[in-house]
């Protein structure tokens, strides 16, 4: 795992700050979606070798939720952005 | 040749000249009415149960690397029965018969030693949910024994009975619990099956399946197409990798768990412990080394490794037990790649396709599972129905809402 990560708030703060909370799944489904959409969104998981996109906790610094790309072969970290940017394009 | 007293004797005798490999090593036929993916301890032992149980030999098991190369190859070897719910318990008790049998019925030492396996406890919460648990297991008529402070310090007294967080009270004692060779089991699964006729190929990944509709016709693999009547996989941590094959999308996560040996001691643990208080669980090998391990990494991995902080918090949680480690070197360790359900529990199912065939989602508790897996696994492939031991291992059970949560965590895979 890289041991620096970049907080879009904190900037390069080490590893060990962060806590991973696992794979952005599908957006939230309405109270009234259909089990099948519920379902999908609690139990299912792309588990992709390779790129992987998911949620990180800056529980150390900012306390921010972050949504970051890391490679779940070589462990790589990518682009970390604040997760409501991903609320604010309705993809959480 | 049949592994035997006289057998040896007569090897000795020609100087070990003689010894022929335990199975061969053939190249892939064009057709098997079954093939199996993953020659792991699962792909393995359900080969050699269809085979010799079912009497379904044209069977092929395709391995990406060598046989023994996965999770078989690198856990800590504990088995034991002593699981609380209705769904698990006769299927892990099952498991534990076929150990007890295992090294006559497929002629290969694997070593089981029924060492007995100790869970401690820590507060009068945990005493009863162990009770309880323990009363769970009497009923499903498993051995299970709950042993209070002073007769665990009798059978364990270098533990930290006094600890100020994590006082020990007692612990629940399976004896018919305890550890097995691990490579044996691969390596006897794969002889016994070979010698009915079961083709282990190796170094052979599959890399697509093909299909026509809902039917399965063959595989892609490294070594070239094969055609096949049935499909099962057997791929442990690569499960939603090669499910993806045929746009299944599981109810899994991949997780990496290290485990741990150290220098050779003296004989200083003799069962199975494990920590009520965090995640640790060690015994100790033929050789002398403790063999111990925790938890998973926390996060979704493919590398068949983990990294420091894990180790630091295992070696925490192993001293916060036993202080006396302090002064044990570690000398190797390993990772594998677990397949986490969203329940803790294993799926073993028919699928939406035909003639494919699901196992997996074993997460860190697959090696004990090793016999009855294969041996329910072979029912389901060749009877259709799942076998009466395994009816709650189903695909769909996390849609219906009949989750098998053994620990109560609900669906984080990480959790479990
Ligand atoms: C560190 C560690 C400690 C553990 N400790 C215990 C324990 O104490 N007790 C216990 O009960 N369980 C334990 N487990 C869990 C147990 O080892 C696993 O649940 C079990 O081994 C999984 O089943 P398997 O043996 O079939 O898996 P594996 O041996 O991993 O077999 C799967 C095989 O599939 C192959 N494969 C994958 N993709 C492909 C493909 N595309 N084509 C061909 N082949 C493919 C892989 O190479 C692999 O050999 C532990 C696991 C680990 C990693
Ligand atoms: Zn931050």
């Amino acid at each position: 795992m890289s041991s620096l990560v970049k907080c879009p708030h904190c900037g390069l703060r080490p590893r060990e700050e962060f806590t991973i909370r696992g794979e952005v799944p599908t957006p939230r489904p309405a109270a009234g979606a259909d089990e099948s959409v519920w379902f999908d969104h609690v139990y299912l998981r792309d588990n992709p070798r390779g790129q992987h996109r998911e949620y990180w906790h800056h529980s150390g610094g900012c306390r921010r939720w972050l949504v970051l790309d890391r490679n779940t072969v070589t462990h790589e970290t990518g682009d970390v952005v604040d997760a409501s940017t991903l609320k604010s394009e309705g993809r959480a | 040749m049949r592994y035997s007293a006289l057998s040896l004797l007569g090897n000795t005798f020609s100087k070990n000249k003689n010894w022929k490999p335990a199975w061969r090593n053939p190249d892939p036929k064009p057709r098997y009415d079954v093939i199996i993916i993953g020659g792991g301890g699962h792909g393995l032992a359900t080969a050699y149960y269809l085979s010799k149980v079912f009497g379904v030999r044209n069977v092929a098991v395709l391995e990406k690397g060598y046989l023994g190369s996965g999770n078989i190859g690198r856990n800590t070897t504990i088995i034991r029965s002593n699981y609380l719910l209705e769904g698990n318990n006769p299927f892990y008790e099952f498991s534990m018969k076929l150990w007890e049998g295992l090294e006559q019925d497929f002629n290969f030492n694997a070593m089981v030693s029924q060492r007995g396996v100790i869970n401690l406890y820590h507060s009068d919460a945990q005493r009863d949910a162990y009770t309880r648990r323990g009363n769970a297991m009497r009923l499903h008529g498993v051995d299970a024994d709950l042993l209070d402070r002073d007769q665990v310090r009798e059978k364990l007294p270098f533990l930290d009975y006094d600890n100020a967080r994590f006082p020990i009270m007692g612990g629940l004692m399976q004896a018919r619990g305890g550890t097995v060779r691990h490579d044996a089991v691969a390596w006897g699964f794969a002889r016994g099956a070979d010698q009915n006729g079961v083709d282990i190929i190796q170094n052979c990944e599959v890399t697509a399946i093909d299909r026509d509709g809902d039917q399965i016709t063959g595989v892609q693999t490294t070594r070239g197409a094969i055609k096949c009547g049935k499909l099962a996989m057997a791929v442990a941590g690569s499960s939603s990798h090669v499910a993806r094959m045929v746009d299944m999308h599981l109810p899994i996560e991949s997780h990496a768990l290290q485990a741990f040996v150290s220098e050779g001691l003296k004989p200083f643990i003799d069962t199975v412990v494990t920590f009520g208080a965090g995640h640790f669980y060690v015994s100790q090998s033929d050789k002398g080394g403790l063999v111990f391990g925790g938890d998973i990494e926390g996060y979704n991995s493919y590398a068949q490794r983990g990294n420091l902080a894990c180790v630091e918090h295992v070696a925490e949680a192993g001293m916060a037990m036993i202080p006396a480690l302090s002064r044990v070197r570690i000398l190797r360790s390993w990772g594998g790649i677990m397949d986490m359900s969203m329940d803790g529990s294993p799926i073993m199912d028919r699928t939406h396709l035909s003639n494919l065939y699901f196992n997996g989602g074993w997460c860190y508790g697959g090696f004990k599972a090793t016999p009855a897996s294969g041996y329910c696994f072979a029912h389901l492939l060749a009877t259709g129905t799942p076998h009466e031991t395994a009816t709650a291992f189903r695909m769909d059970r996390f849609a219906r809402g009949y989750l098998l949560d053994e620990k109560g965590v609900g669906a984080q895979a990480n959790l479990h």
